[in-house]
């Protein structure tokens, strides 16, 4: 196991969650590809923690919990204003909810 | 030799089923499937940073992604779906182009990492290290990360009452 390794999983999750972003037109189903780019994101914080620093240096699993925390608080708000959308609009399709659309 | 061996066997095997429960999460067309295959990918990312050696990370993953974040994915699609069919749509044009997009986005990052010489062939010293518990709650109670952690734990206020403002019912006949 390299450095290496990590890398290349954590850059194929990325580049799944562009895809999940760019294709899905279900706001729920956004979120899920922006939970795997935020995990991709943390993976490669602690590989390179684990790999590039130090041994007892773990500045970078921190900031992965940090990231952990950030991606807990955003689906919440996320959730949230879904639900709300889905109470005005009756839908949660994102190109269905063009109010302020010129 | 023969740990070794094993332990690499179990890496990929846990390599593989992130990705392919990512790729499932992003193709499949039931939202319902898409979120269980979500808890398969992020329990398998707890099992990369088990290999990692990041203790605390790994829990911290499972408790607050599969506990928190994925049961609130699972609320999300309970509300909103009905009882419509949870089938997502996607348009072919749109999947062309996504597909063309992500390929080229991957692309570009494995020739970064392919063609990074200060990353390359740094192997696991197998040194075991010490529970890293420890020394993430001096780090983050008396250590430099004080302040970052106060700042995150006003966010998370702020996150949780403006998620409850924001999804509540408005209340007729209020002034």
């Amino acid at each position: 196991m390299t450095l290496q390794h990590y890398l290349v999983i954590s850059s194929i999750l990325f580049s799944l969650g562009i895809f999940a972003v760019l294709t899905r037109r279900n706001a729920i189903s956004i979120l899920m590809g922006i939970e795997l780019i935020l995990n991709s994101c943390n993976l490669n914080f602690a590989a390179f923690s684990r790999f590039v620093t130090p041994p007892d240096d773990i500045n970078g699993q921190i900031i992965s919990i940090f990231g952990i925390v950030l991606a807990a608080a955003e689906a919440a708000v996320f959730l949230a204003i879904i639900l709300s959308i889905y109470r005005e609009f009756g839908t949660i399709q994102p190109d269905r909810t063009d109010t302020l659309k010129g | 030799m023969e740990f070794v061996a094993i332990k690499s066997l179990v890496f990929y095997a846990f390599a593989l089923f992130t990705i392919a429960s990512a790729i499932l999460v992003v193709t499949v067309r039931n939202i319902v499937h898409a979120a269980f295959s979500l808890m398969i990918m992020l329990f398998g990312v707890a099992g990369l940073y088990v290999f990692l050696q990041a203790d605390f990370l790994a829990a911290t993953q499972v408790i607050v992604y599969v506990g928190g974040v994925l049961v609130l994915i699972l609320f999300g699609v309970m509300m909103t779906s009905g009882r419509l069919d949870m089938r997502i749509q996607i348009e072919r044009g749109q999947f062309v182009l996504g597909g063309l997009v992500a390929a080229l986005i991957l692309l570009l990052l494995l020739s970064v990492i392919s063609n990074t010489p200060q990353w390359k062939g740094i192997e696991d010293d197998g040194v075991i290290l010490e529970p890293t518990t420890h020394h993430i709650g001096e780090m983050i109670m008396k250590g430099e990360f004080l302040l970052p952690f106060e700042v995150i734990s006003i966010l998370l206020l702020v996150a949780l009452i403006g998620a409850a403002m924001v999804s509540r019912q408005e209340v007729r006949g209020e002034e």
